[in-house]
């Protein structure tokens, strides 16, 4: 029998095929691409919106019109050309008012190929999910159970409808409108997304997820996730995306807003598997997203996040710590391989007394890929006493990878903490031989390796999610030792 | 057992075994005893199949089994075990973890299915009795801020929990305090039987006080120059490798 070298795994693993790479036939009904006024009052008067809710998506648009793409990201690639796109996709069989025994059977059948079969989900998992493929929610189960509580878990557009006292009030108080370019992109134009709020004193009896996946070609993604915990509440919320193989690149520019007021605690979890290319960098989703949380007094904040998709990812989870008292999380496993380019990071604005913030962000690089932490941490005149933890650690795989720290520290208070630890190691082949004289293979040895570097953020991750996380981690980096 | 036919191994074209011819036969225990740089570890690495050194020229074969074109992996898969001399550390990965993974993957590619949990539990509690293991120990990441005396008795509880056909001890005894070298030398003679055989290499006498070898061998520059019984372990201790190199000259 020939030896099995890691060359060998390299080409086996290069030939593997991106596991969730396929692509539904599904009858959507999509725009024609381009961008303009009339497209983005098209997209409203599709959803059915209010009034404000038009206008608030043409002063985004505007306002974007005037921005300039951003450049400081240690990322390269070819700018998206904003008008060969089209902003709107949808099943045209998919209505959020049917039940789920009505929705189109191809769609349930795609569920089922990603492994989260509503059903099953609804059965054995305290999981409620909404489901957003394309554009468009399309199912949100375990609603009657969440009602019972008064928690409001339902699409953004249901919610823009429904609940418009609620959206109206804080949608966009997070990240305005003219925050960023993607930002304002996608307040002009998003077509859907999760809305979330958790009455006061009310603890979620389940995780809430929401699960996007891209299928149709030459469309972008735009969700908008607004998500707020009232005094006292606490909700766990866990989101994660796919997307078809495609040798074109898909735009991905997502929002998310978390609001914890006082007393209240969110937790939220991504796990990030967009297409991230062929090994020849061909193709894969850019990924561009606003994700910021803010705290009021002795509220909390946590993100985790299992980043192991897209050609680039351009995605900094922030969290204001407005309160006092407050604290912000963020715990991070960024995994880039063959031509992937990853700059990913968190914010914590100390403004309130008291507040402080953890930040560990674990990346791992292999084949060409590059990988950089970008992290600020701000420190106001008046947060006295505040503090910061951060540890930044990258793992390399093989000599054609980098690994980028880039971490900022502004302190305008003397009485503040903050400490920063960061290294760099890379995976020894003596490492791997000693497993393999256990009977390891290199592939499972490099997962173990991998796996025992990224323990302190698995950990963070509910049960579920880790298992998946842990599966991914394997399928992004197996035989990439070199 | 074991069986080394003229064995030539080299790395970067540098030759370091030269010829190397050895039987072992099942329930027997062999050490290699010789100078720094004599060879001995080059040796149980290329039994153990580390591929930084290429075999020029010889074989060895494990229970008839020409074991060339097996990969590390495979040679453990089939019994054969190497008692690290520095043992490597894997952050984040606990000693149990590693072994269940170690343990399934062996069974896996002999055909059987994945051990129970609580056979699993069982065998760890029993091994670590045997090795006097705190089982806090073993949820620790492994090797990682071991001392290392820790890091042997964790290899031999690895051994213990694989239970091969060939131990390889490389210089077990080195980084051992005298209470921890009979702790380990004890676990390995338990585990010592008739079906299965040990190869210990070694620098100084002192753990064939507690590991009674049936044979002996001296490598030197890359042979065995000499071999005898235990009692030539301690003519090594008390006069030294120069009067064997004197021997060879002569």
């Amino acid at each position: 029998m020939a030896k099995y070298t890691e060359d060998d795994l390299k080409v086996e693993l290069e030939t593997k095929e991106y596991e969730y790479g396929f692509y539904t036939e599904l009858d959507s009904e999509t725009f024609p691409i381009g961008l303009n006024e009339d497209i983005v009052r098209a997209i409203s008067v599709k959803k059915e919106e209010p009034q404000w809710m038009t206008d608030w998506r043409l002063e985004a648009f505007r306002a974007w019109q005037e921005m300039i793409e951003p450049e400081w990201a240690n990322v390269h690639y070819e700018k998206p050309d904003f008008q060969a796109i089209s902003y709107y996709s949808a099943p045209k069989k998919a209505d959020p008012n049917k039940t789920l025994d009505d929705v189109d059977p191809e769609l349930l059948a795609m569920y089922k190929k990603l492994g989260i079969s509503i059903d099953e989900q609804k059965k054995m998992n305290n999981v409620a999910m909404d489901i957003v493929v394309d554009s468009v929610s399309v199912a949100t189960t375990f609603k009657k159970t969440l009602n019972e509580k008064g928690i409001i878990f339902c699409s953004i557009s249901d919610a823009i409808k429904e609940h418009p006292e609620l959206v109206q009030k804080y949608l966009g108080t997070v990240v305005p409108q003219r925050d960023n370019f993607y930002a304002a992109l996608n307040s002009a134009v998003f077509s859907d997304g999760s809305f979330c709020y958790i009455p006061k004193g009310v603890r979620c009896p389940m995780e809430l997820s929401t699960y996007f996946r891209i299928n149709q070609a030459g469309t972008g993604q735009f969700e908008r996730t607004l998500l707020i915990a009232d005094e006292g509440s606490y909700v766990s919320y866990l989101e994660g995306c796919t997307a078809p193989s495609r040798d074109e690149n898909q735009l991905h520019a997502a929002v998310v807003e978390l609001i914890a007021m006082d007393d209240a605690e969110i937790k939220y979890s991504t796990v990030q598997n967009w297409y991230p290319g062929n090994k020849e960098g061909k193709g894969g989703v850019f990924n561009f997203v606003t994700k910021r949380g803010i705290c009021e007094k002795n509220a909390k904040i946590s993100w985790t996040q299992v980043e192991t998709g897209s050609a680039i990812t351009w995605k900094y989870p922030s969290v204001i710590l407005k309160g006092n008292n407050s604290i912000g999380e963020f715990y991070s496993i960024a995994v880039t391989n063959n031509h992937q380019q990853a700059d990913t990071g968190t914010k914590m604005i100390h403004l309130g007394k008291n507040t402080k913030s953890t930040i560990i962000s674990k990346g791992i690089s292999a084949g060409k890929s590059q990988n950089s932490y970008r992290g600020l941490v701000r420190i106001s005149a008046n947060a006295d006493n505040a503090r910061n933890f951060s540890q930044c650690d990258s793992l390399l795989m093989g000599n054609n990878c980098g690994a980028h720290t880039f971490p900022y520290i502004e302190s305008k208070n003397t009485s503040a903490k903050i400490e920063h630890e960061a290294t760099t190691s890379k995976i020894g082949e003596d490492q791997v031989f000693y497993c393999n004289q256990r009977g390891i293979p290199t592939e499972k040895a490099i997962a173990l390796i991998v796996n025992g570097f990224s323990k302190e953020v698995l950990n963070k991750l509910p049960m579920e999610f880790a298992v998946e996380a842990q599966k991914l981690l394997e399928i992004s980096l197996e035989g990439s030792v070199g | 057992m074991l069986s080394i036919k003229n064995l030539h191994a080299s790395i970067e074209d540098k030759e370091i075994l030269k010829g190397i011819n050895l039987e072992i036969k099942a329930g027997e225990v062999h050490a290699i005893m010789g100078p720094n740089g004599s060879g001995k570890s080059t040796l149980s690495a290329v039994i153990a199949g580390n591929e930084t050194f290429d075999v020029t020229e010889g074989s060895v074969e494990l229970l008839g089994e020409d074991l060339a074109d097996l990969a590390p992996e495979e040679r453990a898969h089939k019994g054969v075990f190497l008692s690290f001399q520095y043992p490597v550390e894997i952050p984040g990965v606990s000693v149990t973890n590693f072994m269940k993974t170690a343990i399934n993957e062996s069974r896996k590619a002999n055909g059987k299915e994945e051990m129970p949990a609580n056979e699993m539990l069982k065998l760890i509690r029993e091994k670590s009795e045997l090795l006097e293991i705190d089982r806090k120990f073993l949820s620790r990441s492994l090797n990682e801020g071991f001392s290392g005396g820790e890091k042997k008795r964790n290899e031999i509880f690895q051994m213990a929990m694989l239970e091969p056909k060939l131990a390889i001890l490389d210089e077990t005894d080195s980084g051992l305090d005298i209470d921890a070298l009979r702790i380990v030398a004890n676990g390995v003679n338990k585990l010592k039987s008739n079906d299965n055989a040990v190869l210990v290499i070694t620098h100084y006498q002192r753990l064939l006080d507690y590991i009674i070898p049936d044979f002996v061998h001296v490598l030197m520059d890359g042979k065995i120059v000499k071999s005898g019984g235990k009692e030539l372990a301690l003519e090594l201790e008390e006069r030294g490798y120069d009067w064997i190199k004197q021997e060879q000259e002569v």
